[in-house]
């Protein structure tokens, strides 16, 4: 049964339409990520289902009851910012107390509350502190901790771990992780990094201008997207797109019908760098990238086209140095002209 | 202090006395007028009007008791503290709200509203004169404390929003939201997270439109008497056609001004905070 349900779901900004009929199930449970580039529709998406912006047209559902004209306060539903958005005159205390004592929660039932959350999110020696004496990391959990007191039907996270340097970054992200497989709250969460949308997610939302280009689990969309975009959004390095006629004539024929002045997908571990002469795809290197556990070489064909190849082990190869290319045009991904997929790679 | 110290000594010497006279010489500039009324209240009337000037003389309180006597010194004072302090607060009732929505909830025409607003306060009050004096006497509110109210609060109004304005510009909006999404109504929001975050700016906004009625003398001069004069009108009689009494005049106006600059003394550090809000950030 659904649990969140949006039909249809418009938004305008004046002339602008910023979001344009989306429709999604949500499950009780799932931890659900919205990604895409900026502007895509992604947190005013998020901020519709919030109730902090109007909708336009369609409905919001939650557990049965409507929820389209709902103000934000009667919604159930707890949000984290990019910014925290603490209070800043009130401690960490009364920062997550705050939606329990709106709802005239018993005093005791509060603290036990409030407790337990900073328990768990290591949180108690700061309970007196206000948010300016915390530090960036802190914060966070504190954000975290006011959404976690209420068990609210759903979490709403907007680009949580923008304001976080790298490492802790990293941290944070498992702890969310973690959180959800504790609490098994329903979320849903906002990001711009694909590799926050692959490790968190149960499915992923890839959003562009605000309509959604396609919905899947972490690996169905990185085996089988739906279309270029999402094929070179998901994947770092991104996936290697190239034109049919760009491409030697015997891989070239292996293009499937349909694909007819359309382009390849290659994946970077899908293509080997071999000595020159070894396949029929001459190229030359344009640049190697030692990262340690893994080498992309970026080559160049003859024809024009550029590929990145990522392998596992280290190379000799320095720029300049001829090569050929072994495609594995099995796991190719095919694509139309308008960018659809034609025939996927068999994942 | 060491390292103020320090710095100090960095400093051109000639270059820091240079300003040190710069700064000495325009605060006097400043002071001179109201260090002079202070010494002229205190002196006869014969002294006030010498030829030179005396700076050294037996003070004498002569002037304050005549003032007191001529006109109801505390009947007026009241009505100056009445009108400014209720003037202040009906003003930041109105504008608050109004503030709070431009800051939060912008729409394609609040900039240009605000920019109206503000051009009100571009017209010369004579030119709204008969109109008001009119409007006061067909409502039998001439010479009431009422109309002080009213008129002082209205006046204010547009200074009022705008300052507001520009101080919950700066609280964050996501707080706010957050507060939305934490359950709060309307007026929850506003009283225990807008009201508390912007206590600072609804300060100074207050304590400056305090000043600016306290000081008003315009509207109380043409709208008030006898009834409900405010010191302004007080001061403003003792320069009567038959000759100006110096001495009477400046006992006059200290008392007048005397509870607004000890007011403004303890505040100046909200009030400087609320005139400069945003410029310097």
């Amino acid at each position: 049964m659904a649990y969140l349900q949006l039909r249809g779901i418009e938004k305008f900004f004046g002339e602008h339409r910023a979001i344009k009929g989306i429709d999604l199930t949500i499950q009780q449970g799932e931890f659900i990520v919205f990604v895409g580039p900026s502007g895509c529709g992604k947190s005013t998406l998020l901020r519709l289902i919030a109730g902090l912006e109007n909708i336009d047209g369609g409905t919001l559902m939650l557990d049965g009851r409507d929820i389209t004209d709902q103000p934000s306060s009667k919604r159930d539903l707890a949000m984290v910012f990019q910014s925290y958005a603490l209070y800043p005159h009130m401690s960490v205390y009364e920062n997550m107390s705050f939606a329990l004592k709106l709802a005239k929660v018993d005093k005791q039932v509060i603290d036990e509350k409030v407790q337990n959350a900073a328990r768990i999110l290591n949180l108690t020696q700061y309970l007196q502190r206000t948010p300016k004496e915390l530090s960036g990391g802190q914060r966070q959990r504190v954000a975290i901790g006011r959404a976690i007191v209420r068990a609210p039907k759903v979490f709403l996270f907007d680009e949580p771990l923008s304001n976080l340097d790298a490492a802790l970054r990293g941290q944070t992200r498992v702890e969310i992780a973690k959180l959800h497989r504790d609490l098994g709250a329903t979320t849903i969460y906002v990001t711009h990094d694909q590799v926050e949308a692959m490790t968190l997610a149960d499915r992923v939302v890839v959003l562009r201008d605000g309509v959604i280009e396609q919905v899947g689990t972490p690996l169905e969309l990185y085996d089988r997207p739906a279309n270029q975009f999402v094929a070179q959004f998901i994947g770092t390095p991104q996936m290697n797109v190239v034109p049919l006629p760009q491409l030697p004539s015997p891989v070239q024929q292996q293009a499937p019908a349909g694909a007819e002045g359309g382009a390849i997908g290659l994946r970077p571990e899908n293509i080997t760098v071999r000595n020159t002469g070894a396949t029929p795809v001459p190229g030359q290197v344009d640049l190697v990238e030692a990262l340690g556990a893994e080498t992309l070489i970026y080559v160049s064909t003859p024809s024009g086209a550029q590929f990145v190849a990522r392998q596992n082990d280290r190379t000799g190869l320095r720029a300049g140095d001829a090569v050929s290319l072994d495609i594995d045009a099995s796991h190719a991904h095919w694509f139309d002209p308008a960018g659809r997929v034609v025939a996927g790679a068999a994942a | 202090m060491t390292t103020t110290k320090r710095r100090r000594s960095n400093y051109p010497l000639g270059l820091l006395a240079l300003r040190t006279v710069a700064a000495w010489g325009v605060a006097l500039l400043l002071f001179f007028p109201l260090g002079w009324l202070f010494l002229t209240a205190f002196k006869t009337e014969l002294q006030a009007i010498a030829v030179p000037p005396q700076l050294f003389f037996i003070p004498t309180l002569e002037n304050f008791h005549e003032v007191q006597e001529r006109s109801d010194y505390l009947l007026y004072a009241k009505n100056s503290v009445i009108t400014s302090v209720v003037s202040t607060l009906v003003g930041l009732m109105l504008a608050a709200p109004a503030a709070y929505a431009m800051a939060f909830f912008k729409g394609k025409y609040t900039k240009d509203i605000l920019m109206w607003m503000l051009s009100t306060k571009m017209m010369p009050a004579v030119g709204a004169l008969v109109p008001i004096y009119v409007l006061a006497q067909k409502s039998h509110l001439l010479d009431t404390q009422l109309a002080l109210i009213i008129v002082f609060a209205l006046s204010n109004l547009p200074i009022m929003v705008w300052m507001l304005y520009s101080h919950f510009k700066d609280i964050p909006r996501e707080i706010l939201e957050a507060a939305r999404m934490d359950g709060a109504t309307l007026w929850q929001e506003v009283r225990l997270v807008l009201l508390p975050l912007g206590m600072g700016g609804l300060a100074s906004t207050g304590l400056l439109c305090l000043v600016l009625s306290w000081n008003e003398a315009f509207w109380s001069l043409n709208l008030s008497a006898a009834k409900a004069g405010t010191l302004a009108t007080l001061i403003a009689s003792y320069s009567s056609p038959e000759g100006l009494f110096w001495a009477k005049l400046s006992a006059a106006s200290l008392m007048a001004i005397a509870p607004i600059v000890v007011f403004g003394w303890f505040s100046q550090k909200q009030l400087v905070q609320g005139l400069t809000f945003g410029a310097v950030k």
